[in-house]
């Protein structure tokens, strides 16, 4: 009910940044904003009650999974927000949240068992700071897809809906950037308590498991794309498209592994 | 003041050649039309506005025709235009119409470049050249006041200036949309043309932090490079200077290319893909267009420059539609206020001059005397009963309904009987 009631807020909250998107008036993007902190703030709720009504942490399913994916993205939004002021980023944000949501909507959202591997401390500690790096990570992704619309209509000279309503491409470049220095320690913190859960779990730290081992194709595509930043000033488009790959390796990882691959993560269905 | 007597008579660019608004400029003599207008006995108040495109008076009368004429010979006074032909290049509007394009005048949206910022400057200064001289009164007073406030409102509730519609600008806005801030960017000038001083002046305006001029002959180089307080290079160290700078603007008068893509390859490297911008405002073109192909290089020609003025102005157009809704808005309040002023603000106006003067007379008198503080109320209450009893005959015959003709004449005749407008007006 609760779940049903944020996600009904937040296809509100993308509906008037979309209307702020095409009016510009803002007006509207801050009734978007109070929306979208409205919807947050239930879906807090919402967390909080699964997490009293099953007695352990509501991350063990997918429906619950993705509900967290799309509350970390919204409060890392927000607390971004606070800090920086970049046009329309939320208008991508919270389409792509409610995207997530909708996911979550449709997956089966009755609680689940908590299988004897995963009663552990550490399951909260894990899985929040991955799916936290997920959200920062998902906000790289918005930056690096509004760099290329906007840097496409520069280069290509056609001066279309963009131009006017996305920032430079400065400011995007940074934002790219800023999304990944959160994101990126915060996935190494998550392969690293990953690792030492499984070590508590199943006796050793590392298994190849399929998650593992695309958790580490993501972390070094994100690792290659900060060192060559650093060392070679790999940035623009480039950083763009590698922040939408990383993206998409992030969503294999927490997707494509569960329902292709089998492993030891396959509870989480 | 009926609105039928406020009028705005002028020529502009969309109804007279420059030719003739050239001959009504008052260079020589800027006092001339301000003395010329100022012994018309019909003329009530006066604005006087001269820009490079337009030359008119806003003006309040109650006897039209005279008056029209008047300042229509004041204004042509020096001209060798015929008397005939003046009605050909003049527009004349008026009540609701005048309003309407006095404000539409002011928010810019009757300028050759709608949207641009200068006409709302050069309407103040017109207004307070005017009013210094004593030319304006109360109707033109808030007339004004308001234009200006309308342009204000305009300008905060719509975009329609905030897009560039000259080359240099839209070099501006396009950097701006690479960098983000200007600020502490370099800029290189490759050639001493006009054009990229022009540019250079606008980029510096938005905070470049540093200007290097290239040009084949250095003297001219050293020359431009002390107008922006900048340094001069020789052409030949052109490649040194694009690992340095930010943008880079080239107007040399070279017949071919003199920079290629594969020059530059190697030059990004060296700048670790910071950002390049090139505007190439020569003809012929001096920059290789494959440039644009380059990562994080971003290459615009004169023609690509137009090409975003054109988009802008498209956009100004939309914008426009929104400002004349706020016009049509705000002309109807300030139509609505003088039918209100008719009336109210004679009447309180009225009440207060016998109120202050009841007060001050009560003051004295009561200042010497030893009433009682009973008695002291009882006087009180008589003298406003007087005024009360006084006041009310004249107010009734404000309020009675008559044409507006009769109405102003009434205005007219109470405020001046009463010597109600000795009294400082906002």
């Amino acid at each position: 009910m609760l779940f049903t009631l944020s996600f009904i807020i937040y296809l509100f909250a993308t509906a008037t940044y979309i209307a702020f998107f095409v009016t510009q008036n803002k007006k509207i993007r801050s009734s978007a904003r109070c929306l979208l902190f409205g919807a947050g703030a239930i879906h807090t709720v919402t967390i909080i009650s699964r997490y009293l009504v099953a007695g352990h942490t509501p991350l063990t399913t997918h429906h619950d999974t993705i509900s967290f994916f799309a509350w970390s993205m919204t409060w890392a939004f927000l607390s971004f927000r606070w800090r920086y002021q970049v046009k329309n980023f939320g208008t991508f944000v919270s389409l792509v949240i409610s995207a997530l949501m909708t996911v979550a909507a449709l997956s089966s959202q009755s609680i689940a068992e908590l299988p004897p591997a995963l009663q552990s401390a550490w399951l909260p500690i894990h899985a929040s700071i991955a799916i936290l790096a997920d959200g920062f990570l998902a906000m790289g992704f918005c930056s690096g897809l509004m760099y290329l619309l906007q840097e496409r209509e520069l280069k290509n000279k056609r001066f279309g809906v963009f131009y006017s309503r996305l920032p430079s491409l400065d400011a995007l470049d940074t934002l790219i950037h800023h999304c990944l220095t959160v994101g990126f320690p915060l996935l190494t913190l998550g392969i690293i308590t990953g690792s030492f859960w499984a070590k508590q779990a199943w006796g050793s730290y590392w298994h190849w498991d399929p998650k593992e081992t695309w958790s580490l194709i993501t972390w070094f595509i994100y690792a290659g794309m900060l060192h060559q930043r650093f060392i070679a000033g790999w940035r623009g488009k480039r950083a763009a498209i590698l922040a939408i790959i990383g993206f998409m390796s992030v969503l294999f990882t927490l997707w494509g592994v569960t329902f292709l691959l089998s492993g030891v993560h396959s509870y989480v269905r | 003041m009926s609105a039928d007597s406020i009028l705005v008579l002028g020529v502009n660019h969309k109804s007279a050649p420059v030719e003739v608004r050239e001959q009504l400029a008052f260079t020589d003599d800027p006092e001339a039309p301000f003395r010329n207008m100022k012994a018309i006995d019909d003329c009530a108040e006066f604005c006087f506005l001269s820009t490079c495109n337009r030359v008119e008076v806003i003006f309040t009368t109650g006897n039209q025709q005279p008056c029209i004429d008047a300042i229509k010979k004041a204004l042509f006074a020096k001209s060798t235009i015929q008397h005939a032909d003046i009605d050909k290049f003049i527009y004349l509007h008026s009540g609701a119409d005048a309003v309407n394009h006095l404000y539409r005048v002011a928010a810019s949206l009757d300028s050759m470049v709608v949207g641009e910022p200068q006409i709302l400057g050069q309407l103040k200064e017109a207004y307070r050249n005017s009013s210094e001289r004593q030319c304006t009164g109360v109707t033109l007073n808030r007339l004004l006041h308001k234009a200006f406030s309308v342009a204000k409102r305009i300008r905060t509730e719509t975009n329609i200036g905030s897009s560039a519609v000259s080359i240099s600008y839209a070099a501006v806005e396009l950097a701006k949309k690479i960098f983000g801030s200007l600020k502490d960017k370099k800029v290189l000038l490759v050639g001493a043309g006009e054009m990229a001083e022009l540019a250079a002046e606008h980029l510096i305006n938005q905070g470049i932090s540093e200007v290097t001029v290239a040009n084949r002959t250095l003297e001219r180089a050293v020359n431009l490079a002390k107008r922006f307080n900048g340094k001069a290079v020789g052409l030949p160290e052109l490649h040194s200077q694009m690992e340095l700078v930010d943008i880079m603007v080239s107007s040399t008068g070279a017949s071919g290319l003199i920079l290629h893509q594969e020059e530059v390859k190697p030059i990004m490297k060296q700048r670790k893909n910071r950002p390049l911008f090139l505007i190439d405002i020569a003809v012929p073109r001096d920059l290789d267009p494959k440039l644009n192909d380059l990562d994080n290089v971003y290459l615009y020609d004169v023609d690509d420059l137009s090409q975003v003025v054109e988009v802008n102005k498209a956009e100004r157009e939309q914008e426009a539609l929104r400002a004349e809704r706020i016009v049509t808005e705000e002309t109807l309040k300030f139509l609505q206020w003088l039918e209100d002023m008719q009336i109210t603000p004679t009447i309180a106006a009225l009440r207060r001059k016998a109120d202050l003067i009841a007060r001050a007379e009560l003051e004295k008198t009561l200042s010497h005397s030893n009433l009682t503080a009973k008695d002291i109320k009882s006087i009180e209450k008589m003298t406003g009963a007087i005024i009360n009893k006084l006041l009310h005959d004249p107010i009734l015959f404000l309020k009675q309904n008559h044409t507006s003709e009769d109405k102003r004449a009434k205005l007219d005749f109470t405020r001046k009987f009463f010597g109600l407008d000795l009294e400082k007006e906002d």
